[in-house]
This record gives C-alpha cells, structure tokens and sequence, in this order.
C-alpha cells in the first residue's frame, strides 16, 4: 500500500470511527490543549514559520501548502498528490502523526482523546481562518538571534558523537511511538528545539534538565553529528 | 565455542608464527579491552568501546548467559504489564556488527600483575584495560535466617531472570486473604525505587486477583526514592493493603524462617504466605576477587570510571563507589559511554571529552500512574556529583502520569537498541 493510500485509509477509518464533532467542540479548551503546540507552531495575526510551519488557514489549506516552510518528504509527496487538512485529515494526523503521515518531522506523539482533538481543531480555526480566509501572517525574520549564532557555529562532529550517547539513552533509532527519533531533523528544527528546552520555553523535566548544560557548541555539535551520515 | 577458538588463536598464535593468519597478527598487534558482564554498564562499554575506535580495539565479552533478562522492568513484568520474553536479548549483534568477541562463562578471577582473567571454562584472557560491570552481589547474613540456599523459598527477585519469575507465581498462588512480605534493603542498593515500585505491582496484581491479601513492607530505611509519590499513590489505589513497617517499629530487626515461612520483626512473628527478601548488597564478587573493593564496592575516579586501586581496571554500575548516582541500569549505561571514551583515548589517538553522566529512573504505581526521577552530573575529585534534578510531583494530571509511563516504555526500547543493538 502506498504511503498516500494509507493516508486516505487511515482517514476513512478515523472520519467513519471517531470523526471529530466540530460543533460541539470548545475552542476555548482547545486553547489550553494548544500550549504545547505552541512550542513549535505560531497561530494567529502576525504569526510566522518558527520550528513548525505556522498554522494560520490551516482548514481546507493543501498539506505541506504553505510558502516559505521547508516540509519533510512526506508532507512534499502529500502536497505533490494535492492533500488536503480537512477535518477528517488534521484529526488522524493530531490523534497519531508518525503513524498517520511516516516520516514527519513532527516531533509529537499525538492526542488520543477524540473530543480533545475537536476541541484543538476548533481552536485552530477560531485563531487561525480557514485557507479562504486565513488569519494575516507576520512576516518571517528568521531563526531567533539565539539560534542563529548557533547555526553560525561550525559543529564538532566528533565531539557530537560523544554528546549524542545521552540522546541514545531514551531516543531509539527508527520509530519510537512513546518517545520519539530525534533522527533526520534540519538543524534549524534541532538547534530551535534544543534551545526552546534549555530556555525551558519548551516544557520537559527530563529534556528540560539535560538542555540546560548544554552550551551553544554542545547543541552546534550535536547538530552537525546528527547530520553527518556516520549515525 | 568463542572462548575455546579464541584461546586456540592466541596460543596458536603466540606459538607459532606459520599458523598465524594477518587476522591474528592484526588481533595481536591491537590493544585488547575484557569487559565481564553484559549487562547496562558492560554490554553498552563493550559496543561503544569497539563502534568508536573503529576497529582498533580487540573487545571481548565476557557474560555467562546467553540470554539476558534485565533486571529493570522486571516489576513491571511481575505486574503483568510486560511479558517475560520481552524482557530476554542476545549477544549475537554485537558480535556480527561490531566484532566482539563475546565469551559465555563466569569471570572468577583477575590477575592483576600479568593482566589476565580467569574463566571458570578454563583459560584465561589477557587485557590492555579491564571494564568490570557485575552488578551486585547479596551480603551473606544480612538478613538473618535467608541465605542463597533458600531463594527457592523466599526468592529476592533483585536479579531478574527466573527468580522474577518464581515470585509472580507465588504471589499468583498466594491463599485468598493471604499475606505477602517483603524485606527491603539497607541503603546503598541497585534500583533505589525497585523495592517499592514492586510493592505497587504485586499490590496491582492482588487487587485484580486476590483483594483481601495484605502486604507488609518490612524497611530498615527511615526514608526511599520517591516515598511521598508511592505512598501517595498507594493510598489512592490500594487503600488499607499495604503495611510498612519502618526502623521506628522494628523494621531494622529482622530474622526470616524460610522453611516455616516466618518473618520475625523485632521478636514479633508474622506467618506470610510469601516473602521476598532483597538482602544487603555489594559489588559482584569478581570486583571482590579482583581486589579492587573498599569495604561492600569498588572505589572509582569520578572522571572516567577507573578503579582508584587499579587504574587499568574501570568498574561500573552498581559495583562501583562513585559518588552521587543511584545504582540503575540508567547510570550504567551512562557511566559506559564516558569509560569507553577514556579507554579508547588511552589506547589509540582518539580525542577524550570531558565527563558528563545523566540518570533516571521510571516507575510505575498503578496502570498509567508513572512517575520519574532524574537528574544529571558532573565529574569532581570528590566523586561524582549532581548538578540539576527534577521529580514528579504529588497531584500531577492522569495525562501527564500516563504520559511517563509510555515515557517509561520508549526508554526500555531505546535502552536495550543501545546496549545490544
């Protein structure tokens, strides 16, 4: 089967099962169900790509649609055979997103609760639009200055290599369905969440405690080790 | 079968030079690191140490199972949340993916002055450096009555393998309304929460199955691990079944019977219908034999594992005296990565980083009622020590405990693919 068909199964099955009742969703629940999205995804006026792809007409918006973000392979293979966020769409994706589209670079495990999606969908059209009339995007500065001076770093791949074993700890290679692979990120995407975790912008115990001894060379090295292709 | 070719080879080779292929001549001519014991600590030292140098390091394995049950997760297998096959790995991949020579028998000796160990099979192996990780052994006569003799009746369970097995059947077969016992361990022991997080599945399986049993948790420690989330969480779920008796009613002062099936609590004797005795523990006797122990473990060089007796010799894990890390599977694993680092920096060109070690330990109360203790630290000349922790707080939402119990799940996956994978 391939990876687009399963899409369309797997939202069959989700839309048929536990399609999300929008009508009856609570936007205002929705907002606090969004405060970890919001980690990796602005919403809203002025909102722009961060680590996330900006969310702003996401309803009815073509996946992997929007202009300026750098998608992964699956979100482009999607785009390229015109899919779309319907609301059947952003409900299996939110309830399983490695599992709805393989190889997202969403670093989220997923929302179980069928109501609870609803609710998060409805939120993100109160704040967002629909894709025909979307909520005004900000215009895109990009990386924070935080972030940048680490992409300006040249990583110490080696030096990664020694610091990637606390990774491997806790993060397995492939897959990883209750914490997931941290393989094949950007290193705007890595440099981004690692220092949302060491600000505590992010919220973890345990990657919120391991960020935070991580200098700027630590998280370039790591960077650079995770790119390379001896890992 | 590796042990009988690979002493052939080494005499073969040693004897004579016609026999030798450039195979031997190179295995010769590299330096060789012998880590004994496959658990967290060795089995991680053993691939890291031969993945990052290359293949400019001879590494042998010396661990006397085939298969290796981890002792972490045990409980949760005796909770009936994981099978007991799932929790069983082989050796085999580190064999085909980094050439280790992996060796299945016991290490009982080291000859510290001709750098050798000694096999029970016959033999012995010669070492540049030795990583010794052997877990911990039981201090005899801890608990006064119990001796390994009588892990058969009242099992300690606090190596996993079959006697987790033994003990989830006899709490399986315990009478209605029966008693279940535990005699926990004096500090400093493998798995500060274990102890207690087994308290919490044995009561899980009791509740489903058995719901007028008592457990009486008998504890020489004033205080544990994560003691207000666990009695928090035990009155939550199992109300009125758990007894813990701490050093202030006698807990210190214990004798067991196992052919009567008693425990004695300062002078008071209780009839339990099974009793697990986690006895006093120290450094795997192989540290002992090797003697590089003060008192119950061994002393360790905070910024790269190696014995503070013999600096050749590294030692990790639960044997090692090292300073402010638990004793856990997690710690071993991470103490594994900075001592591989050292070795193959000490043995080829390869650069040393500084030391940096990073611990933490899930544990689970009831069905999707995780919790999780951690913290990270920094080497000093005083011994390890903890620069930042975190622990999970009484009242936290179902969804965030849930959230570390799959959290928990995801970390036995990726620990087990980076010691065997």
């Amino acid at each position: 089967m391939s990876v687009l068909s399963r899409i369309a199964a797997a939202a069959s099955v989700l839309g048929a099962l536990s399609g999300p009742a929008l009508a009856e969703a609570d936007p205002e629940r929705g907002e606090a169900l969004y405060r970890p999205c919001a980690a990796c995804h602005m919403i809203g006026e002025g909102a722009i790509h961060r680590i996330g792809p900006h969310l702003n007409g996401i309803m009815g918006r073509g996946i992997g649609m929007v202009e300026g973000y750098r998608f992964s392979e699956i979100f482009e293979e999607a785009a390229a055979a015109g899919e779309v966020w319907t609301e059947m769409a952003l409900d299996g994706f939110i309830a399983n997103p490695g599992g709805y589209l393989p190889g997202t670079a969403m670093v989220f495990r997923g929302i179980r609760g069928a109501d609870d999606r609803a609710d998060l969908i409805a939120f993100l059209i109160q704040e967002g639009g629909s894709s025909e009339a979307p909520a005004a995007a900000g215009e895109d500065t990009g990386p924070s200055p935080e972030v940048a001076a680490i992409l300006e770093f040249e990583g110490d791949v080696a030096y990664g290599q020694f610091l990637s074993s606390e990774c491997t700890a806790c993060h397995i290679g492939q897959g990883g369905d209750d914490i997931p692979s941290i393989r094949g990120l950007t290193p705007t995407v890595f440099i981004a969440g690692m220092v949302a975790y060491r600000s505590g912008e992010r919220q973890h115990q345990v990657m919120n405690t391991l960020a935070a001894r991580l200098g700027d060379e630590e998280i370039a090295a790591l960077a650079a080790y995770f790119l390379s292709e001896n890992h | 079968m590796s042990i009988n070719r690979r002493t052939f080879l080494s005499t073969a080779a040693a004897v004579s030079a016609t026999l030798a292929t450039p195979m031997i001549a190179r295995a010769q001519s590299m330096p060789r690191v012998v880590v004994v014991g496959g658990g967290a600590g060795g089995a991680t030292a053993a691939k890291y140490i031969a993945r990052d140098s290359n293949g400019a390091i001879d590494v042998t394995l010396i661990e006397p199972t085939r298969s290796y049950y981890t002792c972490f997760f045990s409980n949760l297998y005796i909770g009936g949340f994981y099978e007991f096959d799932d929790l069983g790995h082989t050796y085999g991949n580190l064999a085909s993916s980094y050439g280790i020579n992996v060796v299945h028998d016991w290490a009982t000796g080291v000859d510290r002055d001709a750098k050798t160990v000694s096999l029970a099979g016959g033999g012995s192996v010669p070492y540049d450096r030795l990583v010794l990780s052997p877990g911990i052994d039981f201090v005899e006569d801890s608990v006064p009555g119990w001796s390994l003799a009588a892990q058969g009746k009242m099992p300690h369970a606090y190596k996993g393998g079959t006697q987790a097995q033994l003990l989830k059947a006899q709490v399986a077969a315990m009478p209605e309304g029966g008693t279940f016992a535990m005699v926990a361990p004096p500090n400093p022991y493998r798995c500060p929460p274990g102890p207690y997080e087994r308290i919490s599945m044995v009561a899980h399986m009791l509740k489903n199955t058995n719901p007028t049993a008592k457990i009486l948790l008998v504890d020489p420690k004033e205080s544990f691990s994560k003691q207000g989330l666990f009695e928090d969480g035990w009155q939550r779920h199992y109300p009125g079944m758990i007894t813990r008796i701490g050093p202030d009613f006698g807990g210190d002062i214990v004798e067991v019977d196992p052919d009567a099936m008693t425990v004695s609590i300062d002078g008071v004797v209780e009839n339990v219908d099974v009793c697990n005795v986690i006895p006093a523990q120290q450094a795997g006797l192989i540290a002992q034999a090797a003697d590089i122990t003060d008192g119950n473990w061994a002393p360790v060089s905070a910024y790269d594992m190696s014995s503070k007796i013999d600096p050749e010799i590294h030692v990790l894990g639960d044997s090692a005296a090292q300073g402010a890390m638990p004793k856990s599977g997690f710690s071993a694993n991470s103490q594994a990565k900075v001592c591989a680092n050292a070795v193959i920096a000490a043995l080829t060109d390869a650069r040393a980083f500084p030391p940096r070690y990073a611990n933490t330990c899930w544990s689970l109360i009831e069905t999707d009622d995780g919790v999780k203790v951690g913290a990270t630290y920094e080497a000093s000349d005083e011994g390890i020590v903890s620069t930042s922790s975190f622990i999970s707080e009484v009242g936290e939402t179902p969804e965030t405990r849930a959230e570390t119990y799959r959290e928990s799940l995801g970390w036995y996956d990726a620990i087990v693919e980076d010691m065997f994978g």
